[in-house]
C-alpha cells in the first residue's frame, strides 16, 4: 500500500496538477498550438516545393530536393532544433534585434516537417495514374499546366490522412524547442509541466501535460482513420445499367 | 456534307525508337478529310505509340506529320493536341471533378470561356452522348460506357479536326460496347476524320474507308476494308484475321 500511496502522490497529486493546468490552458497551450500550425503551414509550403523538385524535368532541382530531404529526414530532431536554434539565432538577432529563439523554433520545426511532407506529397503526385497526365496533355494543356489542374490536386487528395499524421508528430516535436530557452510567456505544454515539476519535485505536472497532448492528438488520430476510411470506401457508388447507350444517336437507330 | 470542320491527317516514313527497341519503322498513314481510318494488328505492334506520334505526345526520331497538307513539327505541340481530340482505353476521365468539369475545363482554361458558358456547352456536348442528366456526377458513378462517351464528348467539345480512338472499347464489358460504337459510328458518318486503333473486326470493316494492318512496326497491308477482310495478300496478314475472326 505504501508503494501505492507513494505512486499517487507522485503522479496524481491533485494540488500540484491544479496549480499548473491553469497556466498550461493560458500559455502552454496556445503555444503549442502556434508552434505546430505554423511551422506546419510553412512545412507544407517547404513541402509542396520539395515535392514538385523532386519530380522535375531537371537534374539540379531533384538533386537539391534529394540531398535537402535525406539530411533532415536523417537527423534527430533534436540536433536539427539544437543546431538551428543556436547556430542561427545569432544571426537573427544581429539582423533584427530580436532576442527570442521563438523563431528560430519555428524555422527548425517547418524546415524538418517540410523535409517530411515532401516525401509525403511525392509519393501522392506519383502514385496518380500516368493516364491523367496523357489525357490532360491530349486536351492541349503544357506539362505545367496539367500537372496543376489535374495530377497534383489528386495526390494531395490522396495523402491527406498523411498529412494529418504529419501534424500530429509536429505537435508532439513542438516539445522539444524547451531546449532554446524559450521565455516565460513564450512556453508550451511540455515545458510549462516540465518547470512545474521541478519547482515541486513531483511529477504530477508531466501527467498533467500529457494529457493536453492526449486531447490534441488521439482525436486527430481518430480523424485520420475516419478519412482514411472514407477514401477507402469512396462515395457511396451508384451505378446504372447503360441503358442509354443503345439509343444514342443517328447511327445507332438506323 | 460534314457536321465537323475536319481536316486530312498524314504521317510520313514515321521513326521512333526507344533504347534500342525499335518501335516504328518507316509507317506512313493517309487519313483523308472525313473520312475512317482504322488500324489493326496484335498488342505490340505500335499501333498505340502511332496515335501518340502523330498527336505529338511522343516526338518522332524521324519523318513528318501533315495537317491539311502542312508540316506541324515546328508547330507548338500543345496547340497541335487542341485540334486532335483523342479517346483512351482506360477513359482517363477526372475522378476528382464531375462530369460537367472533366468537359469545361479545357473550355475554360484553353478556349478561354467564362464559367457559364463552358458549362453550357459541357451539358450540350453531354446531351449529343445521351448523358445530360449525369452531368453533375462524378465519373466512379457512370458505367464504363457512360464513362467512354464522357471522354468523347470531353474531345468533342474542342470541336478537333480529328479524332483518335486507342482502343477504345477494349476495356469495357461487352453489353456496354454496342453503345460507344454506335457513338463512334454516328461521328464517322457526320463527316470527322478519324483514326481508330481497335480489336472490334466488325467496326474496323463495316465502318472505316481504310484499314491499315500493322506488325512489329510496319505497315504490313492497307486498303479498303472489303479488300484486306476478304482478300489479306500478306501471310502475317492472313493469320492474324484467321486467330481474331
Amino acid at each position: 500500500m505504501d508503494i501505492l500511496n507513494q505512486l499517487a502522490d507522485t503522479f496524481f497529486d491533485w494540488e500540484a496538477m491544479g496549480q499548473v493546468i491553469p497556466k498550461m490552458f493560458a500559455i502552454g497551450l496556445p503555444n503549442t498550438l502556434i508552434l505546430a500550425v505554423i511551422s506546419g503551414i510553412i512545412g507544407t509550403a517547404i513541402g509542396m516545393l520539395l515535392a514538385l523538385m523532386g519530380i522535375s524535368r531537371n537534374a539540379a532541382a531533384r538533386w537539391i530536393a534529394r540531398i535537402y530531404t535525406d539530411i533532415l529526414r536523417g537527423l534527430p530532431p533534436v540536433l536539427t532544433i539544437l543546431v538551428i536554434g543556436f547556430g542561427f539565432g545569432p544571426v537573427i538577432r544581429e539582423l533584427t534585434g530580436s532576442t527570442s529563439p521563438y523563431p528560430m523554433a519555428i524555422a527548425a520545426l517547418s524546415l524538418m516537417s517540410g523535409a517530411y511532407i515532401g516525401e509525403i506529397f511525392r509519393s501522392g503526385i506519383q502514385s496518380v495514374d500516368k493516364g491523367q497526365l496523357e489525357a490532360t496533355r491530349a486536351l492541349g494543356f503544357s506539362y505545367g499546366s496539367s500537372m496543376r489542374l489535374v495530377v497534383v490536386p489528386q495526390g494531395i487528395r490522396r495523402v491527406l490522412p498523411a498529412l494529418v499524421n504529419q501534424f500530429i508528430a509536429l505537435i508532439k516535436e513542438s516539445s522539444l524547442v524547451f531546449m532554446l530557452g524559450l521565455l516565460a510567456t513564450e512556453r508550451e505544454i511540455f515545458q510549462i509541466g516540465k518547470d512545474a515539476a521541478a519547482n515541486s519535485g513531483n511529477l504530477s505536472p508531466y501527467v498533467a501535460a500529457a494529457i493536453f497532448y492526449l486531447a490534441l492528438t488521439i482525436p486527430l488520430t481518430h480523424f485520420v482513420n475516419w478519412i482514411d476510411a472514407r477514401m477507402r470506401a469512396g462515395r457511396p457508388e451508384k451505378k446504372e445499367p447503360d441503358e442509354a447507350a443503345a439509343v444514342v444517336g443517328k447511327g445507332a437507330q438506323a | 456534307m460534314s457536321e465537323f470542320a475536319s481536316g486530312t491527317l498524314s504521317a510520313k516514313n514515321i521513326h521512333l525508337s526507344f533504347g534500342s527497341n525499335h518501335v516504328l519503322r518507316g509507317i506512313d498513314l493517309h487519313v483523308e478529310k472525313g473520312t475512317t481510318a482504322s488500324v489493326i494488328g496484335p498488342s505490340g505492334s505500335g499501333k498505340s505509340t502511332l496515335l501518340r506520334v502523330m498527336n505529338r505526345l511522343i516526338e518522332p526520331d524521324q519523318g513528318d506529320i501533315l495537317l491539311d497538307g502542312r508540316s506541324v513539327l515546328k508547330d507548338n505541340p500543345d496547340e497541335l493536341r487542341r485540334r486532335i481530340g483523342m479517346v483512351f482505353q482506360q477513359f482517363n476521365l477526372f475522378p476528382h471533378k464531375t462530369v460537367a468539369e472533366n468537359i469545361s475545363l479545357a473550355l475554360r482554361k484553353l478556349r478561354g470561356m467564362s464559367k457559364d458558358e463552358a458549362r453550357d456547352e459541357a451539358l450540350a456536348q453531354l446531351d449529343l452522348v445521351g448523358l445530360k442528366h449525369k452531368a453533375d456526377a462524378r465519373p466512379a458513378n457512370l458505367s464504363g460506357g457512360q464513362q467512354q462517351r464522357v471522354a468523347i464528348a470531353r474531345a468533342l467539345a474542342m470541336k478537333p479536326e480529328v479524332m483518335f480512338f486507342d482502343e477504345a472499347t477494349s476495356a469495357l464489358d461487352p453489353e456496354l460496347v454496342k453503345g460507344v460504337l454506335a457513338l463512334m459510328t454516328d461521328l464517322a458518318q457526320g463527316g470527322m476524320t478519324m483514326v481508330v486503333v481497335t480489336h472490334e473486326m466488325g467496326f474496323s470493316r463495316n465502318v472505316s474507308d481504310i484499314v491499315t494492318f500493322m506488325d512489329a512496326g510496319v505497315v504490313v497491308e492497307s486498303g479498303p476494308p472489303e479488300k484486306l477482310f476478304t482478300d489479306p495478300q500478306t501471310e502475317r496478314l492472313q493469320g492474324f484475321l484467321s486467330d481474331v475472326l
